[in-house]
This record gives structure tokens, C-alpha cells and sequence, in this order.
């Protein structure tokens, strides 16, 4: 795979990826998802992976985070190989995935839901971390005796992202974030990635929300039938003519 | 109609058998409300647990002391259970897990039959026939301290799931699998400690039983069948369901044996069974359907 030219940063060579995918397949018993898929991020960037429904965006997420076991192709995170790892220890190295339709906890409070947010990683700094949390999303603090279950569908991605973020990511993975929001509710969730990589967090975001992901992405990659069909640096693809016939598959 | 000393007495009476009801239903409702199956193995374990007891006592260890050993061995033996046996025989299929569960009862049952035969064992112990005076009832004491030490039990494994983080992963992992694993939860950690934690509950039921019952090879079905109108009655998977439920069956078995005869104390088990399956199928503290 050639060197993600261009870069805006610029500044990392593939040997100092964070995240490097080399032909990944994957998938559930006898159907491949994942069909060779080529995937590098570096220290900072936001990589977005953008696909419309049933093409393999969230068969990425699971692979990388473990709960899905690799068919073949390699996984490497800060240098280490992961492929073969359970979700436990993945999260341990800091690759922390927030999954789609938010999976928090219903029945726990919004503070215990953070709380597990550092079952294995970040422990240490539990109590400042949440008061980070709190301070990113102040929504969360008004609620944090509230049982998850009752918050709003946007209190509750807030929710999924702070849990996420209370594992101290090196990498963060935000699947389909903006999924179910109002427009609104949207316009803050990417201004709300493009905060926290500005703060230095490295983030993977898999979305359908095409044009907004690309205005944010340091560099994006379209998924179609399992394999990346066009990659390039956000604001290129979003005038690449090539982008609509691919994304609607004509 | 009884005078109100022997109605509250046979109510007093009904709470303390009860407790040890509520002590084998929260443990077959907290491995339902992990893993979502029940477990068929609940009374072999506690048979084995009662087996476990027994021969502590001849060996001169008393029940009350015994439980100190027993409930960290059975804890460990379900862990093991679960991690090594249960699980990977299961293949994550919920069906396969209850055949599972199955088989294992009839291994333990009839390993102990074969290792013991059918006759039914008893124990002497200095407080077998004491009991507690209240004044207008005497209570036999070791049904009492069965009472108390589910109190104690109970309170405990509340503050295990509330205030740790095990026990704050087990109820995550109850109500979202996927979540959890991708905070770092090791389910299948969490479902083994569930599992141990179940079969310690038994191992503790057990040690209170023993002073004031039997123990032969079946002795625990009879226990798991009142445990299942109780789990079913409290609300399937609620740990609170099960503690109040079966302090309610074991009133309710108490007056009606006051009522209708002792030999038929069991009916109005029975009764409020059919009663909570067709008025109220979630059970009193059940999730909403």
C-alpha cells in the first residue's frame, strides 16, 4: 500500500503508525465481510471510513477491537501485533473501541457507566478522568446519578463517548456517532471529534455521514463490498467526481 | 380461627424458612440474570454442598465453622465449573448450556448415590434443639441463625455488586455483552464468577440447612423447585425479587400449613406459583416485558 501521501501533518512514516491493517478479512462463519482491507492511522490524524449500510463498517470495529477473530491479514497497534488478542487486552494497549447504537450500560448510573469505563485501562485516574468528562460534557454531570437508560438517544452517545474516553485511548474508534441524532445534535458531534483531536487524541470514525466526516477527515477511505474503493485526503475526495458513483454504487 | 400469637408465630416461623429459600433463590437468579439460563445443576450443587457439610461435622468441624472453608471451595469448584466445563462445552448456544447444566446434575446426583447411597443422614450439633424465646413463641436456633446468616449473606453480595467493580462488570455483562467486552470486561471471567459466586450461596444455604434438615443424594431438588416459584414470583434475574419472594413463599407455606395441615404446607406454593404465571408473568420486581 502506498504511504498515505499528503498528509496534512505529514510528520509520520508508515514504520511509526499507530494503527496498521494489512489484508484483512473477516467476517461470520462462511461470509466474508472483510475482503483484503489496507489500513493505516497515525499519532493524530482523523481517519474516516465511510460506507453506506451492509458493507462491512462495523465488521472493521469488531476485527480491530477483538470481539470478531480475524480470518487473515494482520492487525499491528503501536508496533504490536493484535490480531490474535481478546478484547481485554486490546483495550489494555489503548485501542478503544465506542460502538454503534452506543451500548451503554440501562440499568447503571451515568457515574458507574464511567466507572466502567476504566475497568482495565486508566484506573488510576478514575476520579479525574470523570471530572474531565464532566467538564467536556457538563449534560452528563447535571445527569450523573441518572440510570443510562433514561437519558436521551444524544445524553446517551455523550455517555458512550465519555466511557470510551475514560479508558485514555491512543486510538479511539467512534462507529456510526452520528447515528440517530437530530441535525442539530449532528453539527455537535463533529464539532466534538474535531475538539478532541485537537486536544491530540487519534481518531478512527466509521460513518454514512459522508461530506461532514470528509470536512473533519485528515484522510478517508470509501468501504464498498468489503475493500476500500477510493482513499485519498478528505478534502480531495469530497470534490472527487468519482465519490457519488462509488458511495451510491452506481 | 388461631388465636393471633400462633399466626404471628407461624408467620415468624414462615420468614425463617424463608431466608434459606431466598438464599437458594438469589443464587439461581443471579446465574439467570448473567447468563440467562437456569441452571439444572442448582440442587446437585447444594447437595453436594450439604454432603460437603456433613462430613466437615463428623469430622468435627461444626456447619457454622465449615462455611468459612466451603463457601471459598465452592466458589472456586463453580468458577471451574463454569470457565473450564460449562462454557466451552456450550459453545455459546443458551440450549446447549442448560444440557449442559443437566447433565452435570445427574453426574453429581449420582456420584454421590453411587459414593453414599440413598439413606438419609443427619447431624448432631450442641444448638440442634436449642431455641430462641421471644415470649409468646420459642424459635429453634439454628433456623435463626440460618435467618441470620442470609441477612448477612445478602448484605454482602449487595455491596459486591454495588460498590465493586467485579460486581459492577456482573451487572454489566447481565444486561450488555457487548458493551462490556469492549470497556475490557472479560465475559467469560464474569460469567465463571457469577457461576462461583451462585454455587457459594449454596455452599452457605447449605451449612445453615444441615443443623435442622437431612441430606441424602436428592435433598436439593426439593429446595430448587420452591427456588424456581420464588425466581419466577420475584421477577426472573432480580437479586431483590428473589430475597423478598422467598421470605413471602416461606410465609405463605407457613399458613398454609397452619391453615390446612402441615403435609399440605407445599400448596399454597403451588397456589401463588399459577398465580404469579398468569397475573403477573415479569414477577413482582421483573423487567418490563
Amino acid at each position: 500500500m502506498a504511504p498515505p501521501n499528503g498528509s496534512p501533518r505529514g510528520t509520520w512514516r508508515m514504520a511509526e503508525a499507530l494503527l496498521s491493517v494489512r489484508g484483512l478479512v473477516a467476517g461470520y462463519g462462511e461470509t466474508e465481510v472483510l475482503r483484503g482491507v489496507d489500513l493505516e492511522v497515525g499519532p493524530g490524524e482523523i481517519v474516516a471510513v465511510l460506507g453506506s449500510n451492509g458493507v462491512g463498517k462495523t465488521t472493521l470495529n469488531k476485527t480491530l477491537s477483538g470481539v470478531i477473530r480475524a480470518a487473515a491479514g494482520e492487525i499491528y497497534f503501536g508496533g504490536q501485533r493484535i490480531d490474535h488478542l481478546a478484547p481485554p487486552a486490546i483495550v489494555a494497549a489503548g485501542l478503544i473501541h465506542v460502538p454503534e447504537a452506543r451500548r451503554i450500560f440501562p440499568d447503571m448510573s451515568v457515574r458507574e457507566n464511567l466507572e466502567l469505563g476504566s475497568y482495565r485501562r486508566g484506573k488510576a485516574e478514575r476520579a479525574a478522568n470523570i471530572e474531565k468528562v464532566f467538564d467536556t460534557f457538563p449534560r452528563l454531570r447535571e445527569r450523573r446519578a441518572q440510570l443510562a437508560g433514561t437519558l436521551s438517544g444524544g445524553e446517551q452517545q455523550m455517555l458512550a463517548i465519555g466511557r470510551g474516553l475514560m479508558g485514555q485511548p491512543r486510538l479511539l474508534i467512534l462507529d456510526e456517532p452520528s447515528l440517530g441524532l437530530s441535525p442539530l445534535l449532528v453539527e455537535e458531534m463533529f464539532a466534538l471529534i474535531v475538539h478532541l483531536n485537537a486536544e491530540g487524541m487519534t481518531i478512527l470514525l466509521v460513518e454514512q455521514n459522508v461530506m461532514q466526516s470528509l470536512a473533519i477527515a485528515t484522510r478517508a477511505h470509501v468501504l464498498e463490498n468489503g475493500r476500500f474503493a477510493l482513499s485519498g485526503r478528505g478534502e480531495d475526495l469530497a470534490r472527487d467526481p468519482e465519490l457519488e458513483k462509488t458511495y451510491l454504487g452506481m | 380461627m388461631f388465636a393471633p400469637e400462633i399466626v404471628i408465630a407461624a408467620v415468624i416461623n414462615g420468614l425463617l424458612t424463608g431466608a434459606v429459600y431466598a438464599l437458594v433463590s438469589v443464587a439461581l437468579t443471579l446465574v439467570y440474570g448473567v447468563l440467562h439460563i437456569i441452571n439444572f445443576a442448582h440442587g446437585a450443587i447444594l447437595t453436594a454442598a450439604m454432603f460437603a457439610a456433613f462430613f466437615a461435622e463428623q469430622a468435627g468441624v461444626d456447619p457454622l465453622i465449615a462455611v468459612f472453608g466451603l463457601a471459598p471451595l465452592f466458589f472456586v469448584l463453580g468458577y471451574g465449573a463454569q470457565r473450564y466445563i460449562i462454557g466451552p462445552a456450550s459453545h455459546g448456544e443458551d440450549s446447549n448450556t442448560l444440557l449442559v447444566t443437566l447433565g452435570l446434575s445427574i453426574l453429581i446426583e449420582n456420584a454421590l448415590l453411587a459414593a453414599f447411597g440413598s439413606d438419609t443422614r443427619t447431624i448432631d450439633v450442641p444448638y440442634g434443639f436449642s431455641t430462641v424465646d421471644l415470649g409468646f413463641v420459642f424459635l429453634p436456633a439454628p433456623r435463626v441463625i440460618a435467618f441470620a446468616v442470609t441477612c448477612v449473606t445478602a448484605t454482602l453480595l449487595w455491596a459486591l455488586l454495588k460498590k465493586t467493580d467485579t460486581g459492577k462488570a456482573i451487572r454489566a455483562v447481565a444486561k450488555e455483552k457487548l458493551g462490556a467486552a469492549l470497556v475490557g470486561i472479560d465475559v467469560a471471567h464474569v460469567y465463571a464468577v457469577t457461576f462461583g459466586l451462585g454455587a457459594a450461596c449454596l455452599a452457605i444455604a447449605a451449612c445453615v440447612l444441615l443443623p435442622s434438615y437431612y441430606v441424602q443424594p436428592r435433598v436439593g431438588d426439593a429446595y430448587v423447585f420452591v427456588a424456581f416459584t420464588v425466581v419466577v414470583l420475584g421477577g426472573m434475574g432480580s437479586a431483590p425479587g428473589a430475597m423478598i419472594g422467598g421470605l413471602f413463599i416461606g410465609v405463605v407455606e407457613s399458613l398454609s400449613g397452619l391453615y390446612f395441615g402441615e403435609s399440605l404446607g407445599q400448596l399454597g406454593i403451588f397456589v401463588i406459583f399459577i398465580l404469579a404465571l398468569l397475573v403477573r408473568p415479569t414477577g413482582l420486581f421483573g423487567a418490563r416485558a
